[in-house]
């Protein structure tokens, strides 16, 4: 496990550390972290129930994905009054990651969607608008989320184990007799009904499961669909499949900012690819060079060749300005690689098509290669609890420097002033006018009159629940990227993660696999041959596969979700007739890393701010003045909540130097104050 | 601006810190104080204890407190109960464990920790064997803890088996790492020891001397795993020399067994010479020499003074014991101390005689790579070439290849090696010199082979753009030698060693020191144009030489020196023909 968080801000250091048996401590630290920030936006949108909010801020901001999160976090930095906003009751829009349960409910809720049109609620606001003011309605529907599909295959019997174990607690799913993706509504009961007694048992029940001192056991346990239900909890399952490069915008900004002591990250363990239905080790770093099995000599010489002059490439303009105009394939050919190494570079290393041409191939094996080493052999990081941290990681940095926040609150439309054609007040759904400068909203927000088109890119994706690693290795637990090269050259290549328990993303015994591929067709049409060629997809749901088969060589699918996500990251500001101080950020794209949505958030940032710097790194909290007004101002629990963090800081680094992590999530939330 | 968060300024944080700083360091100051004031009054008490405690987690590398700390241990366990004593060190492994975060590579923590293991009633060696992974996994150039490792491994008996599986970890996550490969070479041969020796054809000729073979050797199947292991390393950085080094030794031939390789015998000095197989300290190896069946009470001095251990040894007769040609004489040289003897029969009529392993038998120079089998050298020069082709300006590639090619077959490669040292020279010029040494030696070597095929005693070495002289000590019979046209700076003192010396041609060098002349005693002829011969002085050494009667001299420096020719008459009488 990793953390990178600053000691102080001024002087970067970089602390990892390793943390074998912690998990459980920080799960507890963690959550009630995470509830703070829960607990307070829910006391915030009650509140406003009862009152307004402050009519008046210099941004707002609708949608709580990652872009408009690191937009939020930046402006409230540096001092502007931001409200963020979203329709939905979760963080981190198409960003977000869900419990088990917390995930049925969205899938139930898109089923609704599909079957309620949804009538638009008219024209209360109409009394608000006053004269020279336009008016632009923005959409209540979201239809970024298309083709869902739903598939379980663990078996639907009642647990028969727990033999010797301690009985269950009253808490065993109450939709036990009814599950199917039919009846998933019940789900949302299940969640609530898993209190915390249940929690301490599931915590007993599972230590032989995670134990990897009897094996055995592991094998004799079926996991049925109750058992994921039971334990949906420790699910957190992302919508978007992404990884963290370790020398990317993402880490730096996280590093920058100080955002990132609000998270902790794993390092990927296996780069892997699927060559001939096989999955095997990518040989990326020099290690792994070193150690291949698969390589002859010859070729670790002419891979470590090739490697070493990527890192560079800029260097050496003669070996590769002849093709600059010609695909890196060639360019790959032509540099003597055989087949096998053209297909890891192209496919594992740089991560591109049949098509990309060679300088663009070159820098993205540069951008791999310069993150290899930061943080361990391979170039990723991957953020435990999901990358639904993320997002929310910054919108707790936002609400820190005095950001307020309200879910469940939308937007009804905008007001726009005719003369200036600008943005100058927001009606909420609440009725509510609220004035400010600027307004950044995510794009499935926007309605379709707004676009110049509505022909969108597609991402297909899936995701599976196994019951086991596609690469069995000696340590089970480790975060492996698998890329699979198209079957034809025209299909898209499709990149897998799988996940393992101890990124706190699924439950002990089971991992989390996530296929991304630019769509050609539905996501099933897309991903389901991928699916069946590396895992065991049984033919009667809930049919156990049978032992000592073939077919037990792979890993087993217990439940498969397919859908498939707009990808809206090629729009800019050009494909909406909006007026100029709105700023409209795009959902996530189908690449690995996030840079594309960083990259706006700075550049929409800079649009607003032009003279600001973009998410400065965040103060000591002891080199932070009180004196009476100035932060207090923004509100009265800031220096009092401050202080408390500067004394568990300067507490944290009394007792052990060495960076304690559990210490990171106890900085003192601050409570956003609207009492003002 | 409105709203934003007020911090402090750059210089009121300095000014905090250093305020801070000397706050820290006068507590500091003055606990060392108290502390080392304690130490003289001879207190040994659990506030000791307490006080160094304090000042070694800020700064453990003060050696001072660590043994005021020993001195109150031993106090203390005095004092209580074995099981008191047992918990009093763990938890000095404890805080030892603390101070180890602030410095990793304190040699104060370390020297302590062992010490406190020795201590302890009940060590647990599992424990320390898991400090030790982690701290390796951290640091895996960490010395300190290489070191400690290997002491706990010797104490706990961790299995050959599992170190050899823990050196395989380490080299798989970095192989830029000559502990872990080194730690491999001293494993190896007691996991996978060769067999024992069946070979006869590379032992000695001599009955007596009884092969040693060396013990850091291991079996072939498990080299060949090794060789593997080390081409995946050089073929994925040829760069990292921890690898090469590895493979050298992998490759590298048993050490030659010590044993007397030579006896040369004159009656006309009436001297004894006797050669060893590498430089020994004969006054103190217990050399004894037997003529005619009577230990013989002699002197043996080197052939130089310089030379303390020298694999040339010399010592005069009494007088008269075999100067009579009519006599036959045996003689035999007995090294009582490695149980090994060699006898010298000198017949009627021959002025002189000698008893000596050929140096085409032994192998002498077949470097220090060499393999039972050439094949398997063979296989790997094939390997080295096929990278060769890849990184033609490798220089530990071209240096490895050199070294395989004298193993295997160092005249018939003479003119590859030759080429691949050009080679060696511009790729690496700040070698230059590293490698025209070791050519010279290559070259040397194969004319001693040479020699040995032709049996003459007249050797030339002109022209190969030598730069140092070496293996002097099997020229022992040689009479011409022509060392003409090379870039030899000088004549060292292993020169000396050259005994039946008559004539030396060394035209057309740079030789500027001549103390290798010295005491020759058949030395008559001696051509020295053309090098960079300054003083008088110099040439001081030749006096020694008591037959010397021709010299030339021309085209030195010396010769601008004042009345030279007198004074040259003057140091060396006996010279006849000198030219100037």
């Amino acid at each position: 496990m990793f953390l990178l968080y600053f000691k102080t801000w001024r002087i970067p250091v970089l602390k990892i550390c390793c943390v074998h048996f912690g998990y459980c401590v920080f799960k507890c630290v963690y959550f009630s972290v995470r509830h703070d920030i829960a607990c307070h936006v829910t006391v915030c949108s009650f509140k406003m129930a009862a009152e307004d909010l402050p009519s008046q801020f210099d941004v707002v901001i609708l949608g709580t994905g990652l872009t408009e999160s690191v937009i939020a976090a930046a402006c409230s930095r540096v001092g502007q009054s931001v409200l963020h906003l979203d329709r939905r009751n979760y963080y981190a829009g198409n960003w977000a990651s869900f419990t088990f349960n917390g995930l049925l409910s969205w899938i139930e809720e898109y089923k609704n969607q599909q079957k309620v049109q949804i009538t638009e609620s008219e024209q209360v606001w109409r009394s608000l608008i006053d004269e020279g003011e336009d008016v632009v309605p923005l959409s209540s529907v979201d239809s970024s989320i298309s083709n869902l599909e739903v598939f379980c295959y663990a078996s639907e019997e009642e647990e028969k184990e727990e033999e010797t174990k301690a009985p269950l607690t009253s808490c065993q799913p109450v939709n036990a007799e009814t599950v199917s993706e039919e009846t998933t509504g019940d789900s949302t009961e299940a969640q609530d009904t898993v209190t915390e007694p249940s929690q301490s048992q599931e915590e007993k029940d599972s230590q032989p499961i995670s134990s990897p001192a009897d094996p055995p056991v592991e094998v004799e346990k079926k996991i049925t669909y109750q058992k994921l239900v039971k334990e949906g909890r420790r699910f957190n399952i992302d919508l978007v499949s992404k990884l963290m490069y370790s020398r990317g915008a993402l880490v730096d900004l996280l590093i920058k900012s100080n955002v990132s002591r609000y998270a902790e990250f794993k390092n990927i363990g296996h780069i892997l690819t699927c060559r001939n239905g096989k999955v095997e080790q990518v040989p990326c770093s020099r290690a792994d060079v070193f150690a291949s099995k698969q390589l002859t000599v010859v070729e670790k010489r002419m891979l470590m060749k090739f490697l070493t002059f990527c890192l560079d490439f800029e260097q050496h303009p003669e070996e590769y300005q002849d093709y600059t105009e010609k695909p890196f394939r060639e360019f790959l050919k032509n540099k003597k690689l055989t087949e096998n190494l053209q297909d890891f570079v192209l496919h594992s290393i740089a991560m591109v098509t049949q098509q990309t041409l060679t300088e663009e191939g070159l820098k993205a094996t540069q951008h791999f290669l310069r993150c290899l080493g930061r943080y361990g052999n391979t170039p990723f990081l991957f953020p435990l609890y999901g990358l639904g941290e993320i997002p929310q990681c910054f919108c707790r940095m936002c609400a820190v420097f005095g950001g307020i926040y309200c879910l469940r609150h939308s937007v009804q439309c905008l007001v726009v002033d005719k003369a200036s054609n600008k943005v100058k007040a927001v009606i909420d759904t609440r009725g509510q006018k609220i004035s400010c400068s600027h307004f950044v909203v995510e794009d499935s927000y926007i309605r379709d009159e707004q676009r110049q088109s509505t022909a969108y890119r597609q991402i297909s994706r899936a995701v599976l629940i196994t019951d086991r690693s596609v690469l069995p290795s000696e340590s089970d637990q480790q975060i492996s990227l698998v890329t699979i090269p198209p079957l034809e050259s025209s299909a898209p290549a499709v990149r897998m993660v799988e996940l393992c328990s101890s990124s706190m993303t699924c439950m002990p015994g089971t991992y989390l696999v996530h296929l991304t591929c630019s769509s050609s067709g539905t996501a099933q049409e897309d991903l389901a041959p991928v699916v069946s060629e590396l895992f065991h997809v049984s033919t009667i749901p809930g049919e156990e596969p049978s032992e000592g088969a073939e077919e037990r060589s792979k890993p087993a699918v217990l439940w498969v979700m397919y859908f498939n996500m707009r990808d809206t990251s090629a729009l800019d500001s050009s494909s909406y007739s909006l007026p100029s101080n709105v700023h409209v950020c795009t959902g996530p794209d189908g690449s690995l890393g996030s840079d594309c949505s960083i990259k706006l958030a700075e550049s929409v940032f800079h649009h607003i701010l032009p003279d600001e710097e973009f998410c400065p790194p965040a103060p000591n909290p002891e080199d932070i003045i009180y004196d009476g007004d100035g932060p207090q101002a923004e509100g009265p629990g800031f220096d009092e909540s401050v202080n408390t963090e500067a004394e568990e800081e300067g507490a944290a680094h009394e007792k052990n130097p060495s960076t304690e992590p559990a210490e990171m999530d106890s900085v003192a939330d601050t409570t956003p104050s609207s009492e003002e | 601006m409105h709203g934003r968060v007020k911090i402090k300024s750059t210089a009121q944080q300095e000014e905090e810190k250093r305020k801070e700083k000397e706050k820290k360091l006068k507590a500091f100051v003055s606990a060392r104080d108290a502390v080392l004031k304690k130490r003289s009054a001879g207190e040994h008490d659990e506030e000791a204890l307490q006080l160094t405690r304090q000042l070694l987690s800020s700064n453990p590398d003060f050696a001072t407190l660590w043994n005021y700390r020993r001195e109150v241990l031993l106090h203390l366990e005095t004092l209580r109960e074995k099981d008191e004593v047992q918990k009093l060190y763990e938890s000095e492994l404890h805080f030892i464990e603390a101070c180890l975060k602030v410095n990793p590579k304190s040699y104060g923590c370390w020297h302590h920790r062992t010490w406190v293991n020795t201590r302890l009633p009940q060590p647990d060696w599992t424990r320390e064997l898991g400090l030790c992974d982690r701290c390796l996994s951290l640091d895996e150039r960490n010395f300190h803890c290489w070191d400690y490792r290997r002491v706990v491994v010797k104490a706990s008996g961790v299995s050959v088996e599992q170190e050899l599986q823990f050196t395989d970890r380490l080299i798989g996550s970095n192989f830029s790492n000559y502990s872990s490969w080194h730690y491999r070479s001293t494993l190896l041969p007691q996991l996978h020891p060769q067999p024992a020796p069946d070979s006869a054809p590379i032992t000695s000729p001599s009955p007596t001397t009884s092969p040693q073979f060396h013990s850091h050797r291991v079996c072939e199947e498990q080299l060949l795993k090794e060789y593997e292991l080390s081409h995946n390393a050089f073929f994925t950085d040829p760069n990292d020399q921890s690898a090469w080094f590895y493979y050298r030794w992998l490759l590298g031939r048993a050490e030659r067994e010590e044993m007397i390789s030579c006896v040369y015998v004159s009656r006309e000095g009436e001297r004894v010479s006797v050669a060893f197989s590498k430089p020994v300290h004969a006054q103190s190896e217990g050399l004894m020499l037997v003529l005619d069946g009577q230990p013989q009470q002699v002197e043996w001095r080197s052939t130089h003074p310089r030379l303390r251990h020298s694999p040339v040894w010399l010592c005069d007769l009494p007088p008269g014991s075999i100067s009579d040609m009519s006599n036959e004489h045996n003689l035999t040289i007995h090294w009582t101390e490695k149980h090994t003897h060699r006898d010298c029969a000198l017949y009627t009529g021959c002025a002189e005689s000698w008893c000596r392993d050929s140096a085409t038998n032994l192998e002498l120079f077949r470097s220090e790579l060499s393999v039972e089998k050439s094949s398997v050298l063979q296989a790997e020069l094939q390997s080295c070439n096929q990278l060769l082709e890849l990184e033609p300006q490798n220089k530990w590639c071209l240096l490895t290849i050199i070294l395989l090619m004298r193993a295997l077959d160092p005249l018939g490669h003479e003119k590859e090696t030759l080429a691949h040292f050009q080679t060696l020279k511009e790729v690496d010029p700040m070698r230059s010199t590293y490698y025209s040494d070791l050519c010279s030696k290559f070259l040397i070597e194969n004319t001693i082979l040479k020699m040995e095929y032709a049996e003459v005693r007249v050797f030339s070495l002109s022209n190969k753009n030598l730069t140092t002289l070496c293996h002097l000590d099997q020229l022992l019979f040689v009479t011409h030698i022509n060392l003409s046209s090379n870039q030899l700076l000088r004549l060292p003192p292993h020169f000396a060693m050259l005994q039946c010396l008559e004539v030396l041609e060394a035209d057309d060098n740079a030789i500027e020191n001549l103390e290798g002349l010295y005491h020759l005693p058949k030395l008559e002829e001696v051509s020295l144009r053309n090098n960079q011969i300054c003083k008088l002085s110099d040439l001081e050494s030749l006096a020694s030489c008591t037959k010397l009667t021709r010299l030339d001299l021309r085209g030195n420096p010396v010769h601008r020196t004042a009345h030279i020719e007198s004074e040259l008459s003057q140091l060396l009488p006996r010279v006849t023909a000198l030219s100037l």
